[in-house]
């Protein structure tokens, strides 16, 4: 069994992200990138599955720019056995993102694709949904757990109200949740292996598809900024507040 | 504008969510509500008194009982044929359904909106909302989830809209339905509530959080909530978690109680009108953002707290 894993090289999500003063987006000069975290976690699923003998092989993919080859390396480091990286320097939206992913699924023909539920750049929360609309696959989004059921996957989603859970036919989506695992750090052989590692470089030419943006961004600005408050002394004068607010 | 929205609803009733929906839906357009689910005459119903709405559309078949993405999708799309945008909230319901559309549709998604500019611009967060963009659309037909906070409720009653019945493919055979657990609970549901209380990391365990979060939130009728270290360490399930990838809300009044205030957890309840704090450190980022903040141990505060009220 193989499995795909697209990652996201995104902005790190300790550092506090800085709109730019002419408003154009936020600045990512000189900032600590890193993989998003959801696919973190979908690459150490995608390993997990592979040390239980239960996949093959994990081909980890990127979209991005030169320094997204970093977070494949990660990725490889992480225990995936090869990378594909579709290069571009130009932002690319995640319908175009997901038709990419469809011409690597076509290629690679996996029996489970995992990605991140959602990248904490961009917030979208699209492209796995949308590359299973693409492929004519099932999803199982918002995972906190995936099992392998023969010739298909039961897949246990964070929704709402709880849980649900939801039997897929394979080749099946994937997106993961938080507490689906805990992801390993990878370690320093590990990283020094990963550098022999394949890594092919594409463009999303090779596979056919236009990134020409749908969408266009007018403006990017800070949001109305909270002040902080005032301290108060103890309870009494908490129940107070409280009383003034009309909720005691 | 013909606006389609996607009704939320449990089999039986419809949820608040899908207010949230008709309201932004409105500002774009004329307003019709999708019904899909199996043996949804009532809900059908319930939706056709929503102010505003023109028209319902019921889709009831078995394959729409469970609301799985893979048959429902095609259904969206067939009957989006005579609309010209798509709007659900962005629950875990709408933001698996509406990706899958858009795909089908070749249009861009628009994620989470936070208002309607005009007839094809949007405001919408990124960065877990520390930056928002306007965002405009050069699709023909727009698929949006709308953030259920930024958009009032419509009214639920006063409308008198003609229901009409729809189909679509049906089941797809690609996915089943196995199982839920939901969460019972008495008290206010996260999204909706006017007061919350959420406990964090410091609550310790299951037991010492039910101990000492939920005789305070009983007092104040509140609706309980928790930071994403609360529930990853099992005090609560995954449905009590607010932020980034949790629940957005927006109460009356936010109580944090043992929550530091990551910005994951600041970008799903900043928004509240009043936050309170309670945290021992008086250097938590949390209290950048609290109205109030009261620097104490909670183990002394929230009993004493709970006791007065
Ligand atoms: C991709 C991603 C998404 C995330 N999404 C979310 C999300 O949606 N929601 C979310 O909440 N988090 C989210 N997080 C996690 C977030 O970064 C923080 O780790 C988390 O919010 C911390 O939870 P906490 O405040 O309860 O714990 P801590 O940061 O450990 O804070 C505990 C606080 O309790 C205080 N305290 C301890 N003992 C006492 C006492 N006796 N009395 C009073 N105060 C006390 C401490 O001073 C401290 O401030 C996400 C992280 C990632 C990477
Ligand atoms: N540029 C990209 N390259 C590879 N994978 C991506 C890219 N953008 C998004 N993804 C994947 O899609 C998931 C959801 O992203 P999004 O829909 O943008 O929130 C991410 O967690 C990744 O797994």
């Amino acid at each position: 069994m193989k499995i795909v894993v697209p990652v996201k090289r995104v902005l790190d999500y300790n550092v506090k992200p800085r709109v730019k003063a002419d408003g154009s987006g936020v600045d990512l000069a000189n900032v600590k990138m890193s993989m998003n975290p959801f696919d973190e976690i979908a690459v150490e699923e995608a390993v997990r599955l592979k040390e239980q003998g239960t996949a093959s092989e994990v081909v980890v993919v990127s979209v991005g720019p030169a320094k997204a080859s970093e977070t494949l390396r990660s990725a490889l480091a992480m225990g995936a056995d090869r990378a594909i990286h579709v290069v571009s320097e130009d932002e690319v939206e995640p319908l175009a993102v997901a038709k990419i992913l469809k011409g690597v699924v076509v290629d690679e023909t996996p029996d489970l694709v995992i990605l991140g539920k959602q990248a904490i750049d961009d917030d979208s929360n699209q492209v796995g949904q949308m590359l299973a609309a693409l492929l004519g696959r099932p999803q199982g989004t918002f995972a906190s757990k995936v099992e392998m059921d023969g010739a298909s996957v039961l897949v246990t989603r964070e929704v709402d109200g709880g849980l649900e859970t939801v039997r897929l036919a394979l080749p099946a989506i994937v997106t993961t949740d938080l507490r689906l695992n805990e992801p390993r750090y990878a370690s320093l052989p590990n990283i020094m292996k990963a550098k022999s590692k394949p890594l092919a470089a594409k463009a999303p030419a090779d596979y056919g598809v236009d990134i020409t943006p749908r969408l266009k961004v007018l403006q990017v600005k800070e949001p109305a900024q909270r002040s902080a408050g005032i301290k108060i002394a103890d309870v009494d004068a908490l129940i107070g507040k409280l009383k003034e607010l009309g909720v005691a | 504008m013909t606006v389609l929205v996607w009704a939320e609803h449990n089999g039986v009733a419809l949820k608040d969510a899908t207010l949230n929906a008709v309201t932004a839906a409105a500002q774009l357009g004329a307003v019709h509500v999708l019904v899909a689910g199996f043996g949804v005459d009532s809900v059908a119903a319930q939706a056709a008194q929503i102010a505003g709405v023109e028209k319902v559309l019921v889709a009831d078949d078995a394959a729409y009982a469970h609301g799985l993405a893979e048959n429902i999708a095609p259904l969206v799309v067939a009957v989006m044929a005579d609309h010209d945008a798509f709007v659900a909230t962005a629950t875990t319901t709408g933001k698996n359904i509406a990706p899958r559309v858009a795909a089908l549709l070749d249009v861009a998604q628009l994620s989470e909106i936070l208002s309607v500019e005009g007839p094809k611009t949007f405001t919408r967060p990124i960065y877990a909302g520390n930056a928002i963009a306007t965002v405009e659309s050069s699709d023909a037909k727009l698929v949006i989830t709308a953030r259920g906070t930024a958009f009032a409720k419509a009214e639920a009653t006063g409308g008198s809209a003609v229901i009409e019945t729809v189909s679509g493919a049906g089941e797809s055979g690609l996915s089943s339905f196995i199982g839920a657990e939901l969460a019972k609970s008495e008290r206010p549901e996260l999204t909706s509530a006017k007061i919350i209380v959420s406990g964090g990391r410091a609550l310790k365990d299951a037991d010492t959080f039910a101990a000492t979060i939920l005789p305070l939130a009983d007092k104040l009728g509140a609706a309980v909530g928790a930071s994403r270290a609360a529930v990853d360490a099992g005090y609560v399930s995954n449905d009590y978690q607010v932020g980034q990838t949790g629940k957005i809300v927006a109460p009356e009044v936010y109580v944090a109680v043992g929550i530091s205030g990551a910005i994951q957890h600041l970008a799903g309840m900043k928004d509240s009108k009043t936050i309170i704090a309670i945290n021992k450190d008086e250097d938590a980022p949390i209290f950048q953002v609290a109205d109030f903040g009261l620097v104490a141990d909670l183990y002394t505060a929230v009993p004493e707290l709970t006791g007065k009220l």
